[in-house]
């Protein structure tokens, strides 16, 4: 995309190492490409910014690279350095019981990588150490379990690819577009590959006795965060995982072990979980009670809305990445539902008047951030880009309009409305709402 | 979910259960017989949980306002404010009441908070968030029994048990709905003409709100403007 000094005002936490061994003449030049696209302060003095491309050749192409294990875990690019989660540092008291937003506009696919998952801690991240690490499971079952990490590790093994979303995604639109941004408008989402076992194999190992309707779900973190979730939920599709995209869980993600519900809102996902208890009842813990229930206009609230409603976004072009001069160019964007596959996006340029079918990219997974796309040809006029999914139940994702008629501005989570981005004839994009 | 011959299993398990007074011969071994038996030691001292509606879980112990005042000076007043008024952005635990409708709604222990054992709960298990699950039952007690009489839920010379804290009649309990209605929108997947192309107007925008922070360079640090 276009270069833009005023979007583009990064300095980077550190200063950026060449790879070595480089000449002292290859370590001016790689110094000054990389502060030249990635604009250290005042834009440096060079000729040409693209004095290492063709004809030229370039300074990593007439010297030896690094070795194998000199990085032996790997990272990112140093040019990458922006791709991180951030935060929002006004929204919170402290970081601690807070939220991180995942990157959306530089990621690509339908995985997130696992340094950029997004976070939502409520008494920060444990440091655990999985030898003393204990799953418990007790309450209404016929043999109450204690199960080490070892053990965990030897049930029947199942990997499923499920997205996790804070139902607080775009909490703070319900009255007006407030976040002039993809990562901070809509990065409370992620999706992972997780490897684990399946709930109910643990819960047939344990027996459930015939009064057992309900489950509590209990983290080891300072919060001993916990959610009631109903029996049948557990049994269905419910993963305790130990892994994600093919590593051990990132301890910022539940290590060394995790509960996924799949399609239903992020917090009930239980990280560092360490127990589960079966009863005949609800628990009504604070974080189902007190937070985590929906406020309607009248005064009442809903309690226990677990599922996360179809949604989807546009993710090119968007604020982050603006679109340049006229011409054709490919919209992106993801799509999920909770209720399992999305059948079908389509794609407004023109606020909602008019509509056409994106293409879905394969492979499209049940509870799994599904790809669209739609090729445009921008004529650099004025545009209202929307996207609207209908998953396979027939549910169509509403506009804000509709949400509101139902819900008013309260309710906090669960805003799956339809993102308008506004497009200007110099390429920008805004987040909008539309009347 | 369970095969019959499952079923049965579990049938004959809940059959021996009632006879068995050792938890270890309680049930089959399961299936794969990976881990061990928890033993009531153990469950005891994780066993934390307290149901909101009716109390159970709630153990022994006992704790006055006055008891909790003290308490809360110590434990609780630099966050949540001398008087439950909350510090800064901290959770502020009194007031609201009779503002859930309003524009700017306050939902507190006092105006939403629809079970009183779960107050007990949450503190117990979460707070202080320095040190969490460090208070005794008592003081946990105590400190329950003064955030429900600071919302004036309880008179000043209430002590909470096990017995009083599930009859504590809370001012937002009838107010849940807990099953969703959702979808609660029936929108049609409409293509052409959907809307008046004339009534098409943005209502709101993020632009120049500077409420976002940067999205490249190091973390940002921006506060309320």
């Amino acid at each position: 995309m276009r270069y833009d000094p005023l979007r583009s005002k990064a300095v980077l936490s550190k200063p950026v190492g060449p790879p070595a061994p480089l000449g002292r003449r290859g370590f001016l030049g790689l110094g000054a490409a990389l502060t030249g696209s990635f604009a250290l302060g005042a834009r440096p003095a060079i000729a040409d910014p693209a004095q290492h491309s063709p004809p030229a050749d370039a300074p990593w192409s007439q010297s030896i690279g690094a070795g194998v294990v000199d990085r032996p875990y790997g990272r990112p690019a140093d040019t990458e350095a922006s791709v991180i989660r951030r935060n929002v540092p006004w929204l919170t008291a402290g970081a601690e019981s807070s939220v991180s937003f995942s990157p959306l506009q530089d990621l690509h696919g339908i995985i997130t990588p696992n340094g950029l998952f997004f976070e939502r801690h409520h008494a920060g991240r444990p440091d655990i150490d999985p030898a003393q690490h204990r799953l418990m499971i007790h309450g209404l079952v016929e043999r109450p379990l204690l199960l080490t990490m070892k053990d965990i590790l030897r049930f029947p093994q199942v990997t499923r690819i499920h997205f996790i979303e804070c139902p607080a995604n775009g909490g703070m639109e319900w009255r007006a577009a407030q976040m002039n941004s993809l990562q901070f408008r809509h990065g409370m989402i992620s999706c992972a590959e997780w490897t684990g076992v399946r709930l109910s194999t643990l819960l047939e190992e344990t027996g459930v006795r015939k009064e057992a309707k309900w489950a509590m779900v209990e983290g080891a973190d300072g919060a001993h965060m916990n959610r009631s979730l109903p029996l049948d939920k557990c049994l269905d599709d419910c993963l305790v995982v130990y892994a994600q995209n093919g590593e051990a869980l990132r301890p910022e993600q539940g290590y060394p072990l995790r509960l996924v519900v799949p399609g239903w809102e992020g917090n009930v996902n239980i990280k560092w979980l360490r127990r589960i208890k079966l009863g005949d009842k609800p628990w009504h813990s604070r974080e189902e009670t007190s937070k985590y229930t929906d406020l309607m206009p009248d005064g009442t609230s809903r309690g226990f809305t677990w599922l996360i409603d179809a949604k989807s976004v546009i993710t090119f072009p968007c604020p982050e990445k603006p679109l340049d001069v006229p011409g054709l160019y490919e919209i992106r964007g993801l799509a999920w539902t909770g209720n399992g596959k999305v059948k079908r996006v389509d794609v407004s340029m023109d606020g909602g008047v008019n509509w056409q079918s994106a293409r879905l990219h394969d492979p499209v997974l049940s509870k799994a951030l599904t790809r669209f796309t739609l090729p445009w040809r921008w004529d650099g006029r004025p545009a209202l880009l929307e996207s609207r999914v209908i998953d396979e139940t027939g549910y169509v994702q509403p506009t804000i309009a509709q949400l509101r008629k139902q819900r008013g501005t309260n309710s906090v989570y669960h805003n799956n409305s339809i993102q308008t981005w506004q497009i200007k004839p110099d390429g920008s994009v805004f987040n909008v709402q539309l009347a | 979910m369970y095969s019959s011959r499952k079923r049965g299993l579990l049938l004959a398990a809940v059959l021996f259960a009632t006879a068995a007074v050792d938890f270890a011969g309680a049930a089959e071994p399961g299936y794969f017989g990976y881990g061990s038996v928890a033993t009531p030691a153990q469950i005891a001292g994780w066993d934390i949980d307290v149901r909101g509606e009716d109390g159970a879980g709630l153990p022994p112990g006992r704790g006055t306002v006055d008891r909790g005042a003290e308490v809360y000076a110590e434990q609780c007043a630099a966050c949540h404010g001398t008087f439950g008024e909350g510090e800064g952005r901290l959770p502020k635990l009194v007031g609201g009441v009779g503002s859930l409708r309003d524009e700017r709604p306050e939902p507190t222990v006092g105006s939403y908070w629809p079970f009183a054992p779960t107050l007990w709960d949450y503190i117990n298990r979460a707070m202080p968030m320095a040190a969490p699950h460090t208070l005794s039952a008592d003081d946990v007690y105590a400190l329950t029994a003064y955030i429900l009489s600071l919302n004036d839920l309880v008179p000043n010379e209430f002590v909470a048990d096990r017995n009083s804290l599930p009859k504590v009649k809370m001012r937002n309990r009838d107010s849940f709905m807990w099953t969703d209605p959702r979808p609660d929108t029936m929108a049609k997947p409409c293509m052409n003409a959907c809307v008046d192309a004339a009534g098409v107007r943005i209502s709101s925008t993020a632009e120049g709100k500077n409420l976002t922070p940067r999205t490249s360079g190091p973390l940002d640090t921006m506060q309320p403007k």
